[in-house]
């Protein structure tokens, strides 16, 4: 009888690259539901388009160009589907979800090597491409029909469209605690701050990731945004305004903390949560765009590599 | 709940000490023994015998074959059969001396009786002495020859004398066991060590999943005269890692390169401690030692705790205990994390033998490695602190001065970054090999000083 040998560990801890994904996709589930709930039947044929053209760009992609057997089964290319689907409007025409996939998937994921070898997040990417290409799809507001009519809807501007319209004073009165429940308008996946963050929390118990860099981009965003407001709250929205509109949940939760594009070490991703919250509110306050949490992220993913450098875990033994 | 442990990295595998009720059974002799030379850290020792001689239980066989080496004596009396090379766990070719059993008739002036004798001697070069005769070596795993680690170089100060009882590695129970069972004599055995010390402070450190072992710890210390301290330790593992035990118990780190010695720690295992009782007040040498019949594949009425002979082979005590059993894809000797995997169950058992351990091909199969998904939970589960997706990366980079930069030189191969990854990539492996290219250029250096 033969046995088999070889070196040490014998054992594992049975954790998989698939059952992370499957945890980060289960976390995904609330916010994607209230969006199904508040933008209805056209939401979900989106995000169903998504998944599926990101998954079947992947296996194609493997298959004939790659010619190697496919990630598919890792399930992340599901969880760039449900992103990208997430960070556009719901009344987005499917042709534009899949070029989005496309860029995603074969641009901003294949092309780099798949799965861990990518620069910067996929779903991100897909989304910055469509922002800038097809900016009339991109920024149309419009709230569809859902299973659940949201009498305070805004049709055509999201809260932070409101801003230069309003101006600061009056938009931040527009947030309250109700808007941490439902917030429509806006890319689909940021309508419910409680869902994402009751994913994120899901995300911590079952230690998929840690806390560090989404806490470190609320902290920054609020800090900047304190200051700014006391200076001139005329011209600046204050920290709760900033926290609960746009992107901002949304990145820091399930985006900022992607694995593949944030730095390994607790301070390295401290540092690159402040640089996420520090970009995001300057674009805010002084780009050309109302929101900038895409920008921003990819552009901190940028400097993952020299941040992980410069930070390393601390080694036992050492100073 | 204890807080105390060591405190970068470690992972939590479920601790499985399904044996843990086994009382130790002694196995009977068998009719060949096949004692290694090479038993210990270090050199091998020289046979002293020669083919054809008669031997008694307890006489020495094999003498040092360095400074760094062990006495081995022989385990059962009988007669000299061959003195030869002997494949051993891994197949490698050792020297082992064959002994055809005749009996179990003692060397002179062994204490073979029960009796608890708790007078340390006086005089601390006796001490060594009957240390080193016996032929005591760590029985923690490293197996290094302890009248050396008890004897520190000139200038280094003992402060504190840890007896590991963490037992931190799964399945295994046999530390668990002589702590319930030979309690106060691991505790003259520490005791005897603290003296050849100097009488520094002296702990037992042991998880809190052995309540019973703590509690018996407690309850014999109140009853002898020693300063001793337990000192119950959170479930961790590697726990029993030396480096992670002086962490947790003195908040000390050895340097990179260092000895425990340095940060005035000596680290003994509750097994070394009991050899040593028995070296000390008994005049036994090191011939015994207890190992664990335990895995996933075996029902708990099966599994045993055996005093065992050093030279029984491993199959003898398998067939013993009932076989292998049926859907055992994997044999371990030691435990499921720092083991090693049995290619040849002939192989002798060695002072430094714990366990077999069964596993199915379920349990331990790898998985198929896919692509680093930067997830860094090698890194965080590293209690070196070392980063195992860079060391492998530069490894395959060919990266030496990167490696010893980033201190591959420190991997001590407990296999928490490989139980960790999602990926399976097979981290352990690649960090090994950059260990020894990051320690050959090191050796290197120093020999060009």
């Amino acid at each position: 009888m033969a046995y088999i040998v070889s070196p040490n560990p014998h054992i594992h801890a049975a954790v998989s690259t698939k059952k992370l994904m499957l945890d980060v996709i289960i976390a995904l589930c609330p916010a994607a539901v209230v969006s199904f709930l508040y933008y209805g039947l056209g939401e979900i044929a989106i995000m169903a388009f998504s998944v599926a053209s990101c998954v079947v760009l992947e296996w194609a992609i493997t298959k004939y160009m790659l010619k190697r057997p496919s990630s598919t089964g890792d399930l992340s290319a599901i969880v760039t589907g449900m992103l990208l689907a997430m960070n556009l409007p719901p009344t987005c025409p499917l042709w534009v979800v899949f070029i989005g996939a496309v860029v995603a998937i074969a641009v901003a994921k294949m092309t780099f090597g798949g799965i861990g070898q990518n620069i910067w997040n996929p779903a991100l990417v897909g989304r910055v491409f469509l922002l800038v290409s097809f900016p009339t799809y991109m920024t149309d507001w419009t709230v569809p029909a859902g299973f659940i009519s949201s009498a305070d809807a805004f049709s055509g501007a999201t809260l932070l469209g409101q801003v230069p319209i309003l101006g600061a004073l009056e938009a931040d009165k527009l947030v309250s605690l109700h808007t941490l429940l439902h917030n429509v308008g806006g890319s689909a996946g940021e309508i419910s701050a409680l869902a994402l963050l009751a994913g994120w929390v899901y995300l911590l118990v079952r230690k998929v990731i840690k806390p560090w860099i989404t806490l470190s981009i609320f902290a920054t965003v609020a800090l900047v945004a304190l200051v700014f407001h006391a200076v001139d709250p005329a011209q600046y929205t204050g920290p709760l305004f900033n926290l609960l509109t746009g992107g901002v949940i949304l990145g820091a939760c399930f985006m900022a903390t992607d694995y593949v594009t944030s730095p390994m070490g607790t301070w390295g991703g401290v540092i690159y949560g402040i640089g996420i919250g520090f970009i995001v509110m300057m674009i805010r306050y002084f780009g050309s765009y109302p929101e900038g949490m895409s920008f921003a992220i990819l552009l901190m993913n940028t400097a993952v590599p020299l941040l992980d450098m410069k930070f390393h875990h601390r080694k036992y033994g050492r100073k | 709940m204890s807080k105390i442990t060591f405190a970068i990295g470690g992972v939590h595998p479920d601790d499985a000490k399904l044996a843990r009720g086994c009382a130790i059974e002694v196995l009977p002799l068998p009719e060949t023994l096949y004692v290694s030379m090479a038993q210990h850290l270090g050199a091998p020792a020289k046979p002293i015998v020669a083919v054809g001689d008669s031997v008694k239980t307890g006489q020495v066989i094999g003498e040092p074959g360095g400074f760094i080496s062990a006495f081995v004596h022989s385990p059962a009396s009988g007669t000299v059969k061959s003195i030869g090379p002997r494949k051993d766990l891994a197949g490698n070719p050792v020297t082992h001396i064959e002994i055809a059993v005749e009996g179990d008739e003692w060397v002179e002036g062994v204490d073979l009786s029960d009796t608890l004798v708790t007078a340390i001697p006086e005089d601390r070069a006796a001490i060594l002495d009957r240390i080193k005769s016996c032929g005591v070596v760590g029985l923690g795993g490293a197996t290094f020859p302890t009248h050396v680690k008890l004897n520190p170089a000139p200038g280094s100060v003992a402060e504190c004398l840890i007896l590991n009882g963490a037992e931190c590695e799964p399945y295994l129970t046999s530390d668990y066991r002589i702590m319930l069972e030979r309690t106060k004599e691991i505790i003259v055995g520490a005791a005897i060590m603290q003296k050849v010390l100097g009488g520094c402070r002296t702990v037992i450190g042991i998880e809190e999943n052995k309540p019973e072992a703590i509690e018996a710890m407690r309850k014999a210390l109140s009853e002898l005269p020693y300063s001793i301290e337990v000192l119950p330790l959170k479930k961790k593992y590697p726990q029993g890692g030396e480096k992670q035990l002086i962490q947790a118990v003195m908040h000390r780190e050895v340097a990179s390169g260092g000895l425990p010695i340095s940060v005035g720690a000596v680290v003994q295992n509750v097994a070394t401690s009991l050899a040593v009782y028995e070296a000390v007040q008994k005049n036994k040498p090191l011939i015994t030692n207890t190992l664990t019949i335990t895995g996933n594949c075996l029902p708990v009425e099966k599994m045993h705790n055996y005093l065992f002979r050093i030279g029984m082979p491993l199959s003898y005590i398998a067939e013993y205990a009932g076989g292998v059993p049926e859907g055992a894809a994997k044999l371990i000797s030691g435990g499921p994390m720092m083991g090693r995997a049995i290619a040849n169950l002939d192989a002798a058992t060695v002072k430094g033998s714990s366990s077999i351990l069964y596993l199915t091909a379920e349990s331990t199969k790898r998985g198929k490695e896919s692509l680093c998904i930067r997830c860094g939970r090698c890194a965080d589960a590293c209690p070196m602190g070392l980063e195992p997706f860079l060391l492998r990366k530069l490894y395959f980079a060919g990266d030496v001065e990167g490696l010893e930069a980033n201190a591959a030189q420190d991997c001590i191969e407990c296999g928490c970054c490989l139980f960790s990854c999602p990926a399976y990539i097979p981290l352990l492996d690649h960090v090994r090999q950059a260990k020894g290219m990051a320690m050959a250029a090191i050796r290197a250096r120093a020999a060009k000083k």
